[in-house]
């Protein structure tokens, strides 16, 4: 369950936490028992990707065509890995 | 004097939203802990919000930006619209966590509350009777416990366990840390009592000696070593033996919000006794305009309202002064350092309750000529 992340991971937010967007502060935040991570624009985007169906490489896919982008694989992987170390994202392969 | 609060507060400056409520939804309680912070003038707390009232104070709080929301009390499992406010809030994006004793907590109970979207509990220790050193040989209170952590478990919530600890069962703690285990306890946090409301009025006899202290802290990173990361263990030193105050709500009106009972709004569950202070009820006030707008809330917020040695102080934008009630409480002025700080005029004060604590722990077992504990009652 703690694995590597691969480009076949499914990676799925904790039941423990709860993402949403947050109109009064005008981002998505990750909710967990007594705390709060406000998220910057990219962090929101590749974790309101994380629905447990969908894997790394599609992730990537869709990023990369919703900004117009290439090569954002890396940036991806690194920042899903300090996820899962954070405990927020399970992933399933 | 009042010249100078309205001035303070026209120079507050403005907060963030109020993140984190508090929903104090009784006063009720089937316990009676010598420490509890509820205050101690509970027969003149009016009525109870209604369910309509408390589910109007969520939709308000929400819309102001709160995210995180805390249920207790008393306990919140009195109240048996518990399992509807706990529906809405969840339906209207709170993270919900329930602050409960247990007592009262049944299955079907817990099974209302998941599906309500509950998404949090966590479960405090206490002793529910009067036999204060019987803490750990309580098998009713024992029962109860591993009951409810049965319960808690079999809906997959985290099991996340509180105990407040003061002189009369620091001594336990290894005890205390072996029950949360068999328990399956994830998070424990040791909570040294803090000293307000019927606290307050235990002090002398609730404090522990800094002997027991060390000797708890040292059982607890053994212990720590051992289950490493399958049980967290916080231990929270109780602040009179610091020399620097604690970053208290991280200053009054800049996060957290509490609502009473009786509709009281406060910046602090425990702020209702800072004289001078006219609290909005949320049966009068929207919480948009009681966290903004009311001088009450703006009263310490910011730097304006500091007095020396805060007021010049390189440490006043981390520790904000401290604890407003703690100032109030041991030196009769809520502006005033409070006193736990090396360089307030009044830290004697708080070195001689520890003092004093010293000495009744070393002169005997028994306690015999200690006053008496007073429990809620």
């Amino acid at each position: 369950m703690m694995g590597e992340v691969s480009s076949a991971s499914r990676p799925s937010i904790r039941e423990r936490f709860r993402l949403q967007w947050e109109p009064v502060q005008a981002a998505h935040v990750l909710l967990y028992p007594e705390g709060m991570v406000k998220l910057n624009q990219s962090a929101a985007a590749i974790l309101t990707r994380c629905d447990g169906a969908t894997t790394v490489a599609d992730i990537v896919a869709d990023l990369e065509r919703t900004c117009s982008a290439t090569g954002l694989g890396p940036e991806v992987c690194a920042f899903l890995e300090h996820a899962v170390r954070q405990m927020w994202l399970e992933l399933r392969e | 004097m009042n010249g100078a609060r309205e001035e303070a507060a026209a120079h507050a400056p403005r907060p963030g939203p109020p993140l984190w409520l508090l929903l104090e939804l009784t006063y009720r309680c089937p316990l009676h802990c010598a420490f509890c912070y509820n205050p101690t003038d509970l027969g003149s707390i009016g009525e109870e919000l209604s369910t309509d009232e408390w589910l109007r104070v969520l939709a308000q709080a929400r819309s102001a930006g709160a995210v995180q929301l805390g249920l207790s009390g008393g306990e919140p499992l009195v109240r048996k619209d518990l399992e509807a406010i706990v529906a809405e809030a969840h339906r209207i994006g709170f993270y919900t966590n329930l602050i409960t004793s247990g007592v009262g907590m049944s299955e079907s109970r817990i099974a209302a509350l998941k599906e309500a979207g509950l998404v949090h509990i966590q479960l405090s220790f206490q002793d529910s009777t009067r036999a204060m050193n019987d803490f750990l040989s309580s098998t009713r209170t024992f029962e109860l416990k591993a009951r409810v952590a049965a319960l808690i478990r079999k809906y997959r919530y985290p099991m996340v366990l509180n105990v407040v600890l003061h002189r009369l069962n620091i001594d336990h703690v290894e005890q205390i840390l072996g029950m949360a285990e068999q328990m399956g306890a994830e998070y424990v946090e040791l909570a040294n009592a803090q000293y307000y409301g019927w606290a307050w009025l235990n002090r002398a006899q609730l404090l522990p000696s800094r002997a027991q202290l060390r000797q708890a802290e040292e059982v607890t990173m053994r212990f720590r070593a051992r289950v490493d990361e399958r049980m967290r263990i916080f231990f929270v030193v109780p602040d009179y033996f610091e020399t620097r105050p604690k970053p208290c709500m991280n200053g009054l009106g800049s996060v957290f919000l509490a609502i009473a009972p009786d509709g009281t709004a406060l910046p602090c569950h425990a702020a209702r006794m800072l004289p001078g202070l006219s609290f909005p009820n949320v049966r009068q006030s929207d919480i948009g305009s009681i966290w903004y707008d009311s001088p009450a809330f703006n009263r310490y917020r910011g730097e304006g309202w500091m007095k020396d040695p805060c007021r010049s102080c390189a440490e006043r934008s981390m520790d904000f002064g401290g604890c407003r009630c703690q100032a109030y409480l041991l030196t009769g002025e809520a502006e005033n350092a409070d006193p736990v700080c090396q360089r307030s005029a009044h830290h004697h004060l708080v070195r001689q309750a520890v003092e004093q604590a010293e000495r009744t722990a070393s002169g005997s077992t028994g306690d015999t000529e200690s006053p008496e504990l007073i429990f809620r009652n």
